[in-house]
């Protein structure tokens, strides 16, 4: 009977990791939907951007007040994580604060738990406060309402709740301590949870038991709960920030990609020894489709990058197009590919590992038009995004699609095209008129 | 203003069995748009001054396909590619410094992949370095004290990284720097690029031009500098809608550094 603790807690922790991890799978799966794309090169500078921008939170301070409460909140995370680790240990064993035997480290440990728990508690509440009372411009841009708007605050409610938790477990054990009760060991140093604990002076040894046991349960419980929430959820950032990072663009960031199915093509054209007459091969493959109208067609760290997107909106808040009121907004289109990549996702899953076309897609159906043809490809967007995402690529990609499959170019910009194929400048000057400005006074 | 321009091109040097130590890439808009080519020509003055060994290609040149590219018309941005890199190729160009961001993007960016690499330069990049030779001197008696704000063109700063080649040169007149709220990595598009320039805009509630041009109004300004001809012609536009065209000019770096070396 005295192991029925724990193989409860084996029974959940596999639970809650099982689940986790078959997520995971998932994840990876609709990630790997999207096309293969060169990113094996340059690995030590792929290394020194991950620490740079996602352990070391570089672009995050860009904004001083939300760049100082997130580093909070993140250290805040990691830390307390080791934690965790005597949790789970305990949990599996039946023992109870099994690191307490590192003596003066652990009261060290603990104490900064606690006061990174206390900071991160003060962090989420103006967090809280910037998203709903204050109410910040991009906090409440039309693709936020909703369930993302729900999302945000669910997060930051559980962080609340799982941080309250723990100090309040910490609370009752101290008081257990204090009153020498078996089992519990003298053992960490409790700077914030003794002020909670002087609320329990009083309580029977038994009650304090109950509150103690409780909170170590629902603390575990939430955290685990927490985990499986991040795959429904905007929050996966905190996972798959590190390798977003790793794979973001390396180049410089007005350099768009070279469409090589195209060069060939263009090559071809050029070439005065190519066939005119010659007919494709009878096993030639289908030509590549040009550009993308749906997730598909993206490549996977373009697909990682919807993932990654955790919705703080500094994209859009500082893309000149959403700035003046257009449609367009960056995040959106980032969220857009994430809503369209879980519904194909899930359409594979329902039917039997094949994708069955579903009369949708990303263009027009998530993505309209008129978002795509109002970006100015300033590159502010990418410039922006903390965690190396780039909306602009997907965007362009859209485009090409477009305007190379579709023919469906803004008429301005079919004549601006004509004028380059015809005279070679964007309006109707003749070439040959290029240099008169070199004999005008 | 009256000494005549000396602008040699490629194919008149090649026949006289010369090399230029670099092209100029004079751009669509340098070329053919009537504001754009006063900042051409103010170049062209500088690099005459300075005894710069450079050459145009003149009819030979057409569009880099930046607008199309960015359009989505890859087909069209690559045959402009391959055609002007044929022809640089074949006069062995080596260097190549353009007034225009947006040229100065693709073909240094662009263009490599497709077989043309080149040490290419923005012009304010090449004039920073006429200077640090001591090829060109500024003295900047006529922008002395002024109040010079910068417009980063988006495919200069943030596409590029370059933020400090035009502002060394504008410190350099003697004139008084002041940076807009948004600036360098963080600067407001004119509005111009993605194709935007030959586009109407999509529907809002404000141009971006005129944003921009507020954030440079704010800073009391007698001058905006530009070093984009796009750029330039939407501050011009923002500034004419805010009438301020009488008390504040929309110039160029090279018009600048023309203008104070009285050329």
């Amino acid at each position: 009977m005295q192991y029925i603790p724990n193989i409860l807690f084996a029974i959940l922790f596999l639970f809650g990791v099982g689940f986790f991890v078959r997520n995971v799978v998932r994840l990876r799966r609709n990630i790997f939907l999207g096309k293969d794309v060169e990113v094996s090169d340059n690995t030590s500078q792929r290394w020194k951007n991950m620490a740079n921008i996602a352990l070391g939170q570089s672009k995050m301070v860009v904004r001083p007040i939300a760049g100082f409460l997130h580093i909070i909140v993140y250290v805040g995370f990691v830390i307390i994580n080791i934690e965790v680790l005597e949790i789970i240990i305990d949990g599996l064993l039946g023992t109870h604060r099994i690191f307490a035997g590192l003596g003066p480290v652990y009261n060290f440990l603990i104490a900064s738990f606690e006061i990174l728990a206390f900071l991160v508690i003060v962090a989420v509440v103006l967090f809280w406060i910037r998203r709903n009372v204050i109410r910040l411009k991009r906090f409440t841009k039309p693709e936020m309402e909703g369930w993302p708007k729900q999302d945000g605050n669910l997060i930051l409610y559980i962080e609340v709740v799982l941080m309250f938790l723990f100090l309040t477990m910490n609370a009752s054990d101290y008081q257990l301590q204090q009153m020498g009760a078996d089992y519990y060991v003298q053992a960490g140093s409790f700077p914030i949870s003794q002020f909670i604990a002087v609320w329990f002076q009083g309580l029977s040894e038994a009650t304090l038991i109950g509150i103690e046991r409780t909170a170590w349960w629902l603390h575990i419980a939430g955290i685990l709960f927490f985990l499986n929430y991040l795959y429904y959820s905007k929050h996966l950032h905190i996972l798959l920030a590190f390798p977003n990072t790793y794979y973001g663009k390396l180049t410089p960031i007005g350099q768009l990609p070279n469409l090589e199915s195209v060069t060939n093509e263009v090559k071809l054209m050029m070439d005065p020894g190519a066939d005119p007459f010659a007919a494709p091969a009878e096993d030639a493959p289908v030509p590549e489709k040009f550009g993308a109208s749906d997730v598909q067609d993206l490549s996977w760290v373009q697909l990682l990058n919807a993932y990654t997107c955790t919705e703080c909106g500094r994209c859009t808040d500082e893309c000149p197009a959403n700035q003046t009121g257009k449609m367009l907004s960056p995040r959106k289109i980032m969220m857009d590919t994430r809503d369209r990549l879980v519904e194909v996702g899930k359409n594979i899953d329902e039917n039997k590992g094949v994708f069955k076309d579903d009369g949708k897609q990303l263009l027009d159906d998530f993505i309209t038009r008129e978002e795509l043809w109002a970006c100015t490809s300033c590159n502010a967007c990418v410039e922006a995004c903390p965690v190396s995402i780039d909306p602009l690529s997907i965007i362009m990609d859209m485009r090409q699609y477009l305007v190379m499959e579709q023919s469906a170019a803004p008429t301005d910009l079919n004549n601006m095209m004509g004028n380059i194929e015809n005279n070679g400048a964007p309006w109707p000057f003749n070439q040959m008129d290029r240099l008169n400005w070199s004999k005008e006074s | 203003m009256s000494t005549e321009l000396k602008v040699p091109t490629m194919a008149e040097l090649f026949a006289a069995g010369q090399q230029p130590e670099v092209l100029f890439w004079v751009g669509c808009a340098g070329s053919f748009d009537d504001r754009a080519k006063k900042i051409t020509k103010a170049f062209v003055k500088i690099l005459n001054k300075a005894q710069v060994s450079f050459a145009v290609l003149g009819t030979e040149e057409s569009c880099t396909g930046d607008p199309a590219k960015r359009s989505g018309n890859e087909f069209l941005f690559q045959m402009q590619a391959f055609a002007n890199i044929e022809i640089m190729n074949a006069y062995g160009v080596k260097k190549v410094v353009t007034a225009c961001p947006h040229c100065f993007n693709t073909i240094k960016n662009e263009y490599p992949v497709l077989g043309g690499s080149y040490d290419v330069m923005h012009h304010t990049q090449f004039l920073k370095d006429l200077l640090d030779e001591g090829r060109i001197t500024m003295e900047g008696g006529a922008f002395k004290g002024k109040r010079i704000t910068f417009h980063d063109p988006c495919y200069l700063g943030r596409a590029n990284g370059v933020y400090e080649a035009p502002r060394e040169l504008i410190r350099k007149l003697d004139a008084e720097l002041v940076e807009m709220k948004s600036c360098k990595s963080r600067g407001l598009c004119c509005g111009a690029g993605g194709a935007q320039m030959f586009k109407e805009s999509e529907k809002g509630d404000q141009e971006v031009n005129i944003v921009r041009t507020e954030q440079a109004l704010e800073t009391q300004p007698e001058i905006i500098a530009a070093g984009c001809p796009f750029c330039n012609t939407m501050m011009t536009d923002g500034v004419k809608n805010k009438e301020k065209e009488a008390s504040i000019a929309v110039m160029d770096i090279a018009e600048l550094i023309a203008t104070a070396e009285e050329l």
